[in-house]
């Protein structure tokens, strides 16, 4: 039973959730010789109880950095020796914050493996000194408490907590590629059993307060409060502050017990738990499910497993080294530098580098009800947009409010919504068929067919009616945006930005300007992005933009391997073994055979043989057998309504013999496809930051991993030839180059990189 | 023992329209700790208006309000209406034929008399020709009803209302849920055993949970008493200020009842019981014995409990409200005039109880009133958290500024002046009636111990608020 909880709660991990993560921030530390005068922690004493309040100086968030730490021992061990003292209340004076978790500049700034060892070390001994505290201290926890700010909690004797939706507690290291390095693999078990532990620790994710006091991560909530005699925010803190001090009091004499009362499932799966076998089927079944996600392609999860084993089965002592020790390994390994990098690039992507727009958009106007702009209405009336969705017929925009509706109520039936907040959000949405209130539109986004004279007419239609200061933006993946303003009468107002489906789970935004578009216009595109919760890009117009225009190459060598007679599941299997979250042949259905047509014929006009590879003419078959993958039913496999197996479709079988290529020896290897299809999309990203496409390659990388599903565990086309060495990647491309041709050519900045070995995307 | 002296040289019965008056105040007043002039004017005279019917109060009666599952706990609400209006009858001797229309508020609906206000009318012999309605606006449904009233009046529509409103909180509708009411329908239309066996096979056990009536908002799922712990706590109420302010409100509740100044209550013989003579929820009680208690809401370190709440009551209330030159031409002696009166909203999350201090502050400027000038201040009291958290929001200019578009603060109304007579938390809250409760207070409070203008004030459910001016018909 208890193996079956666990696997439960661990079927939603997967490496696409990776970096979902919010609120671990890091922060650059200057540098502060603060002996005497503390600068990140105040402490007053109230009757007997000290209220110690962290708030790391020049930041948004309390981060453990060493001189955080090196105060926290000092002002704890005058705490420990006072007589008048009896109890403490941990606090922090941000609003929105507990404690982010640990400075990740601290931990990038370390070189070796002990010097990380010994960092742990260090945090262990100190939450260690607050678990064995005699005088019982209460953390009171308002806003994120991740990762290491966890870990001081869960130590601590007791834990309040507000009811706030920036609360959240959890464990995010697994994101990073690392663990909880603070005692958190051994505390968090006892805690709350290790099934959930687990889960938490496995997944990252974050918890609500509400649901961490359930869970028995938290003892007591306290409510949020409204206005009163000082901004609700300040004066929650001083509230959740004194409910700390009422309950630190009563902890010192004794009148509150900090033990809590157990569910009978808990009790239940706690004796459980204490029978070896339990926990060895538990261990083996975790471990599997792990295996199964990760395909052995990150580390963090197998040694987390391993620690809380070490932990439970051969007792604390021993948990806590093989913790610290995991920690220092981890924190050296590629995939974490790859995902740490990722972090510091989502950050990057998360700021509007255009500045504030002149004017805020309240008004947002959307043509075309289809899939796209049905979803990007969802995530901009959830943020307080004012949005009207127009299409051309009835049963089109019925169903496109109805996918809004949908999407609504999906997060009320997982709570994430009251049904009155999903009504009146709702209520944001106009859905129409007409043009009527565009006068008072801020931007206009169309998301109409993938058709240059279509968008030109609706161009057209629409400036005839939108206000002067009013921006359009175009959704297209493959159309320059440049051809679509051609028409334009104020071509300045004229962007692109640049989607992916399904909107509301994709969490890129590609946005696109011409020479001609002005920045104002560029701010505003920004903001709306970031407003509707978006990592966004901003790239150079051309053919194919950034994003499509890497995914076209790697997509022609797909079909050249499938024409070579590789199968499309062990195609599938190939790509997802590398880290791809999705198979290759699965990405072209779910994109869309015609999609995929169209792209490739558009690019390949324009870039010729360097694009080319794969025989079209398999595309084009398709689409004329109707096999237009997902959405028609049939593409590479076929797709039935609630069914989740998917068999080959057979009718593909007489296409792909029709098209038949000998397959090369030399590179057909299964480690020879794979690099095929990656060196091509590594190649055509450094010729996007060469011919100026792309800004920096910490743009490349997100945009790469977040839109296209580039393996996380690699950091990202730019990082990988970092991390994987330029020299080898040119290696292999000159491998294939022989046997293909130009298609495989490593471009000069690639060459450039392999040449000189000093030479990195990150310095 | 304030008394106003008020020397009208000239007092037309119609127009009321006063040449000179003073208002003394001698400084033997029990409000000598205010520093008060010797001789007070108010700022306007009389709040009557040019070209706009006066509207009086001629008398109003309620049941006694009691603790819900007490003596009225056998009754349907309608009961408790009719017999707010018999006892209005009794006590007016209004001819039932004069009446031109009824209304009652209420909130919970009992669903067979969703149209309470005609129900109770025909129980009560009114005349078949009188229409009646029902209105609803949570705990202000009967302030609601009054002004419907005045509306009608005033714009020359009736002269005569009947006004009230009734809770009855012993019984309260409780429903089959969703599921099972769409089986019990769908079996109702099915036509063959078959269809009729196939929805029978789609019963589960869980179909026959029940369905309550929502204590929570709609909006926002929490209790009132929830909110009115955190509004509490925002404005820093100790839980010590609220038991306090529970005591005053039942030892003057209490004061009230013995010295016989709650002259609005009509007895009433519940068939099959004693006849009920008074209020049963006075209970004063000792400051060690509420401190006893255990938060009611917020476990287990709210400051809301059963002691500082109103209760949940039983009763009803009744009001006849008249255009003045009619009640005049009837030979009535009418007790107050029903001025100016305000409705406000706000967020009905984190001030859903504020409504007093956003209503307050507005009547009075459309009146053209101050704060000095009112006399008698009956507020509606859900809790004792609630009603200071309010004077601390009608207290702070840094509330005012920020959250009311206001430079100043509205000012705290004097204590001496407020709820004289006990309020809801002592009296009872029977959520439809208390408005009538509250302007029959201030107008018999006015009689009673003198002065112009009293306000009435309350907040209700959904983050709404009322406030009115009542002014005293002068002797």
């Amino acid at each position: 039973m208890v193996a079956c909880r666990a696997i439960g709660i661990l079927s939603r991990f997967s490496a696409f959730r990776i970096l979902r993560s919010r609120g671990y921030i890091c922060r650059n530390f200057t540098g502060s010789s603060a002996l005497l005068t503390r600068t990140h922690i105040n402490y007053g004493v109230k009757g007997d109880v000290a209220v110690v309040r962290i708030n790391s100086p020049n930041s948004k968030v309390n981060t453990l950095s060493k001189e955080l730490h090196s105060e926290f021992s000092e002002v704890m061990n005058e705490i420990w020796a006072s007589d008048q003292i009896r109890s403490a209340v941990l606090i922090s004076s941000k609003p929105g914050c507990f404690i982010a978790g640990a400075d990740i500049n601290m931990l990038a700034a370390c070189k070796t493996l002990q010097e990380v060892t010994q960092l742990s070390q260090e945090a262990q001994r100190i939450v260690e000194k607050l678990e064995k505290s005699t005088k019982p201290i209460v953390a009171a926890i308002n806003g994120s408490c991740l990762g290491g700010g966890l870990e001081v909690a869960i130590s601590c004797q007791y834990r309040i907590a507000t009811k706030d939706r920036k609360t959240v507690l959890g464990t995010p290291e697994v994101l990073l590629g690392a663990l909880p390095g603070a005692g958190g693999t051994q505390r968090l078990p006892k805690m709350v059993g290790v099934p959930a532990a687990l889960d938490m620790m496995l997944t990252g994710r974050s918890i609500r307060a509400d649901r961490a006091k359930k869970m028995g991560l938290v003892d007591q909530l306290v409510e949020p409060l409204g206005p009163g005699l000082k901004p609700p925010e300040e004066r929650t803190i001083e509230y959740l502050e004194e409910v700390a001090i009422t309950f630190a009091k009563g902890l010192a004499d004794k009148k509150i017990s900090p033990k809590r009362d157990k569910g009978l499932v808990e009790k239940l799966t706690a004796y459980a738990m204490t029978i070896p076998f339990v926990r060895q089927q538990v261990y083996k079944k975790v471990e599997e499910k792990v295996r199964k996600q990760t395909k052995g392609l990150y580390p963090a999860p197998l040694k987390i497993i391993d620690v809380v084993k070490t932990g439970i089965e051969q007792g604390s002592d021993a948990g806590y080294l093989s913790e610290s020790q995991k920690f220092g390994e981890l924190i050296m390994t590629k995939e974490s530098k790859a995902l740490m990098g990722l972090y510091h690039g989502q950050v990057l992507c998360k700021k509007n580098k255009f500045g504030a727009p002149q004017k805020d958009v309240k008004h947002l106007a959307i043509l075309g009800a289809g899939l796209m702009g049905a979803g990007i209405a969802q995530v901009s009336v959830d943020k307080g947009l004012k949005t009207i969705l127009k299409d051309a017929t009835l049963t089109a925009l019925d169903r496109g409010q109805q996918q809004v509706f949908k999407g609504l109520n999906d997060k009320v039936k997982k709570k994430a919504l009251t049904s009155f907040e999903r009504d009146s959000i709702f209520s944001n949405l106009t859905g129409q068929l007409d043009y009527q209130g565009f006068e008072k539109a801020d931007m206009v986004i169309e998301a109409v067919f993938e058709d240059l004279s279509l968008k030109h007419r609706v161009l057209k239609e629409v400036e005839a009616v939108i206000p002067d200061h009013c921006i359009f933006a175009s959704n297209t993946s493959a159309l320059p945006i440049s051809e679509i303003a051609a028409v334009s009468k104020r071509p300045e107002k004229v962007i692109g930005m640049h989607y992916f489906s399904p909107v509301d789970k994709m969490q890129l935004l590609e946005i696109i300007t011409t020479e001609k578009t002005s920045k104002d216009t560029s701010a505003s595109a920004v903001a709306v992005g970031l407003k509707q919760g978006k990592v966004i890009i901003v790239v150079k117009d051309g053919p194919g933009f950034y994003t499509t225009r890497c995914l076209a190459p790697m997509m022609s060598e797909v079909i050249r391997i499938l024409q070579e007679g590789v199968d499309p599941k062990k195609l599938d299997s190939l790509t997802t073994s590398f880290g791809f979250p999705v198979g290759a042949a699965t990405l072209v259905d779910e994109v869309g055979v015609d999609v995929a047509k169209h792209v490739a014929e558009d690019l390949g006009k324009v870039f010729g043989e360097r694009f080319g590879g794969g025989n079209p003419e398999l595309l084009t078959q398709m689409v004329s057998k109707g096999f237009l993958g997902r959405k028609s039913g049939k593409g590479f496999y076929i797709y039935q309504e609630g069914v989740k197996r998917k068999d080959l479709n057979s009718d593909m079988d007489s296409i792909l013999a029709s098209l038949k290529l000998p397959p090369k020896s030399e590179v057909s290897s299964d480690e020879d496809i794979q690099f095929r299809l990656v060196t091509r999309f590594v190649n055509e990203a450094v010729m996007c930051l060469q011919e100026g496409i792309l800004a920096t390659p910490a743009e490349g990388d997100i945009g790469a991993v977040f839109g296209l599903g580039f393996p996380p565990c690699l950091g990202g086309p730019f990082r990988f030839v970092d991390l994987y060495g330029a020299q080898k990647i040119v290696d292999r491309l000159k491998k294939y180059e022989a046997a293909y041709g130009k298609q495989f050519t490593p471009c000069q900045l690639l060459a450039d990189h392999a040449n000189s070995p000093n030479k990195k995307f990150y310095q | 023992m304030t008394t106003i002296l008020t020397y009208p040289f000239k007092n037309l019965p119609t127009a009321s329209k006063w040449a000179l008056r003073f208002s003394i105040r001698p400084l033997s007043c029990s409000s000598q700790l205010r520093a008060a002039p010797a001789v007070q004017t108010k700022t306007k005279k009389t709040l009557a208006k040019p070209n706009i019917r006066n509207v009086v109060v001629v008398d109003g009666v309620r049941t006694p309000f009691l603790l819900s599952g007490t003596s009225y706990k056998d009754l349907m609400p309608h009961d408790l209406a009719r017999a707010a209006l018999t006892g209005l009858l009794h006590q007016t001797s209004v001819p039932k034929e004069v009446v031109d229309y009824i209304i009652f508020g209420t909130v919970i609906q009992e669903v067979k008399t969703s149209n309470v206000a005609r129900e109770a009318a025909l129980g009560a012999g009114f005349s078949d020709k009188t229409p009646a309605h029902t209105v609803t606006m949570a705990c202000i449904s009967a302030n609601q009803a009054m002004t419907t009233g005045v509306g009608l009046i005033a714009s020359g529509q009736c002269d005569v209302i009947v006004a009230g409103g009734v809770e009855l909180m012993s019984d309260v509708p409780i429903r089959h849920s969703r599921k099972m009411r769409k089986l019990m329908l769908d079996l109702n239309k099915a036509k063959s055993m078959g269809q009729r066996l196939s929805l029978i096979s789609k019963f589960r056990f869980n179909f026959l949970a029940p369905e309550l009536p929502a204590v929570s908002e709609f909006s926002t799922s929490e209790t009132m008493g929830h909110s009115a712990d955190r509004l509490a706590a925002a404005f820093a109420v100790s839980r010590l200020e609220q038991d306090e302010y529970a005591l005053r409100s039942h030892s003057l509740a209490k004061k009230a009842q013995d010295e016989g100044l709650l002259s609005d209550v009509v007895p009433f013989k519940v068939p099959g019981k004693d006849t009920v003579t008074k209020d049963n929820g006075i209970r004063p009680s000792s400051l060690e014995q509420m401190a006893k208690l255990k938060p009611a809401f917020i476990k287990p370190y709210g400051t809301v409990t059963a002691a500082n709440s109103s209760f949940l009551t039983d009763g009803a209330s009744a009001i006849l409200i008249m255009a003045e030159e009619k009640a005049l031409a009837m030979g009535y002696k009418p007790k107050a005039y029903l001025r100016d009166f305000m409705y406000v909203s706000q967020d009905p999350k984190d001030q859903l109880l504020l409504g007093p201090t956003y209503a307050t502050p507005k009547v009075l400027e459309k009146a053209g009133l101050t704060m000095n000038d009112i006399d008698a201040f009956e507020f509606h009291e859900a809790f004792s958290g609630q009603i200071l958290a309010n004077f601390k929001a009608m207290d702070s200019d840094w509330f005012a500024e920020n959250y009311m578009g206001r430079k100043t603060k509205v000012g705290l109304p004097p204590l001496e002046k407020f709820n004289n007579w006990g309020g809801s938390l002592s009296l009872g809250h029977p959520f439809g009636a208390t408005g009538c409760r509250l302007v029959m207070a201030a107008a018999n409070r006015l009689q009673k111990e003198g002065g112009q203008y009293g306000l009435v004030a309350a907040c209700a459910a959904g983050g709404q608020g009322h406030a009115m001016i009542v002014e005293a018909y002068p002797k």
